[in-house]
């Protein structure tokens, strides 16, 4: 479809398509009976760019991701990756992208090798093609010296590891990753972070993920979305300075009881409990306002320090929620 | 043809379940060999008539084995990352069949081979009856396609269990014309009594195929309805 053209459907009228994006969504949205699981999502996407997608569980990201992978249909609005509508184009939509789904997606009775010639056999790929890009895939997540083994004898990080990298050895246009390291230890999150970052700009890449240091330590962008719906979008530094309003104080005491905390909510609209004390943001206060309020109460405050807003914070701001429930 | 690489995947799923394939193949021998000391007092069990009857009711684990598999891999996200590359349904139905197709060749072998052994004659023409059992093990397997598409990994061995005493009561143990009225009538609208009818008729009365057309047409074209309809099914299950 030619640049801005303007596109139709019934009585609605959607975005321009643009062909300078990879994906680009139109009032997608998805319901289950009465559940409104995605409501009405606009996005565009450019080629290249690493887009997150944040959000707590049940927020609509993996249903997103799953529209756009054509195994959902929209109840209404479309998407268009690389300029095919995923309804009705879904080979030409199949053909440009590749997915590492959440769960572990694996042929366990097959060794690694065997999975990877399988999903590049699947997108046509040469078999001399397939063992290139396979060994330089299986040596990137450092799986070379156990890829004969039937990869049912792996651990749950190697397998988490072959799964993501058979996402990539169709080599696609558009990448989707679903939560790539959810369940992961920090070092194999690591790895995986640093690997996602050598393909940053040669792909594009839609990850999806609940843990906000994997969005800030790679994201060009960011789209927060709770309920269905996008509460905030820019890059993380951007969502970040939205909050630059908001003050946050970080307090390490001892002694701090209930009724403490909630005397302290009472006076502050987000008093959060962490290691060894609480965190308090603010538009406005002072510390001799807080160490005032605490040390009469018995609380042995060992620190107080002011802290930058995180995405965590932008996250909790904007929706009350905590990312990790 | 990249359905063939999923086949080839599919086709070593089937082969490294050694207690599936052991039970696909053993069955129909086993059964050959139990039988074999009623055929001395009733003319229904002896091979060349229960020959066909067994091939037929061995058939079945085809149907159970591949309604499993693909029920399995539906509900595994493997299926899910696989949905999303370019492959249609009737890929992924043929990617699912292929693999059962030497498994039902060695399975026609072993019966009619050891049937052989045991007394087993062909009067007519054995291509024939080659033919018209495995058309119909071919519609085993779509069957398979059909509750491996429409069901769950835990459903398809109820149904599977219908699908079992239908062919043993299609004619496969029990003679229809025991049976007979209504149950009779309602059977021979099935297939299965048609491919064991038309078997028995070119073995023991050596008839050509025009005398049993009716009865294979009727078997191709119950297979190819069961493909279709598990194509079809398969198809709707790719987009929810």
């Amino acid at each position: 479809m030619k640049k801005g053209t303007e596109i139709n459907r019934g009585t609605r009228s959607y975005a321009t398509k643009d062909n300078r994006f990879a994906i680009q969504t139109f009032s997608l949205s998805r319901k289950f009976g009465d559940l409104v699981a995605v409501n009405s999502i606009d996005l565009s996407i450019e080629e290249g760019e690493l887009f997150s997608v944040l959000g707590p569980n049940g927020a609509g990201k993996t249903t997103t991701i799953k529209m756009l992978c054509c195994l959902l249909r929209p109840s209404s609005g479309t998407a268009t990756i690389m300029g095919h509508d995923i309804q009705k184009d879904t080979i030409a939509v199949k053909k440009v992208i590749d997915v590492s789904p959440q769960e572990t997606a694996i042929a366990e009775h097959l060794n690694a090798w065997e999975n990877l010639s399988l999903m590049g056999g699947i997108y046509g790929l040469e078999k001399e093609e397939v063992k290139k890009r396979s060994e330089e895939l299986l040596e990137m997540m450092g799986l070379t010296k156990r890829a004969k083994d039937k990869v049912r004898k792996y651990s749950g990080g190697m397998k988490r590891r072959l799964s993501i990298v058979m996402a990539l050895v169709s080599d696609p246009q558009v990448l989707f990753l679903d939560e790539p390291t959810l369940g992961l230890d920090p070092q194999s999150r690591r790895s995986i972070w640093e690997h996602i970052a050598e393909l940053k700009g040669k792909k594009t890449i839609v990850l999806t993920t609940h843990y906000l240091e994997e969005a800030d330590a790679l994201a060009d962008r960011v789209a927060i979305i709770d309920e269905g719906k996008i509460v905030a979008l820019g890059t993380p530094q951007e969502l970040k300075d939205s909050i630059s309003d908001i003050q946050v104080m970080v307090v390490k005491a001892k002694n701090l009881t209930i009724d403490v905390i909630e005397g302290l909510r009472e006076k502050y609209p987000e008093v959060k409990e962490v290691e060894d004390g609480i965190e308090i943001k603010a538009k406005e206060f002072s510390f001799d306002e807080v160490v005032d309020y605490l040390r009469p109460r018995g609380v042995v405050i060992e620190s107080t320090s002011r802290k930058q807003p995180t995405l965590d914070d932008v996250f909790l701001h904007l929706t009350r929620k905590e990312l990790r429930e | 043809m990249r359905f063939m690489i999923l086949a080839k995947r599919n086709f070593k799923e089937v082969w490294l379940d050694p207690l599936s394939i052991g039970l696909v193949i053993g069955l129909p021998v086993g059964l050959l060999l139990m039988f074999q000391p009623i055929g001395r007092l009733n003319p229904f069990f002896t091979p060349t008539i229960l020959a066909p009857g067994i091939a037929v009711y061995a058939f079945t684990m085809l149907t159970f084995s591949s309604g499993m598999i693909l029920a399995r891999d539906r509900e595994s996200a493997l299926l899910s990352r696989l949905l999303t590359a370019p492959l249609r349904a009737n890929d992924f139905i043929s990617a699912y069949s292929l693999p059962y197709i030497p498994v039902a060749i060695i399975q026609i072998a072993l019966v009619f081979g050891i049937g052989r052994l045991l007394g087993l004659e062909i009067s007519g023409n054995a291509g024939l009856v080659f033919l018209v059992i495995f058309v119909m093990s071919i519609g085993y397997i779509g069957l398979g396609m059909i509750l491996g598409s429409l069901l769950t990994s835990k459903q398809v061995p109820i149904v599977w269990t219908a699908v079992n005493l239908l062919t043993i009561f299609g004619g496969a143990w029990v003679p229809l014309e025991a049976l007979g009225g209504a149950f009779q009538r309602a059977m021979k609208a099935l297939p299965f009594a048609h491919a064991i009818d038309a078997a028995r008729a070119v073995m023991v009365h050596g008839v050509g195929f025009s005398d049993i057309a009716v009865d294979f047409y009727w078997v191709l074209g119950y297979t190819l309805v069961f493909f279709a309809l598990g194509t079809i099914l398969f198809r709707r299950r790719m987009v929810e």
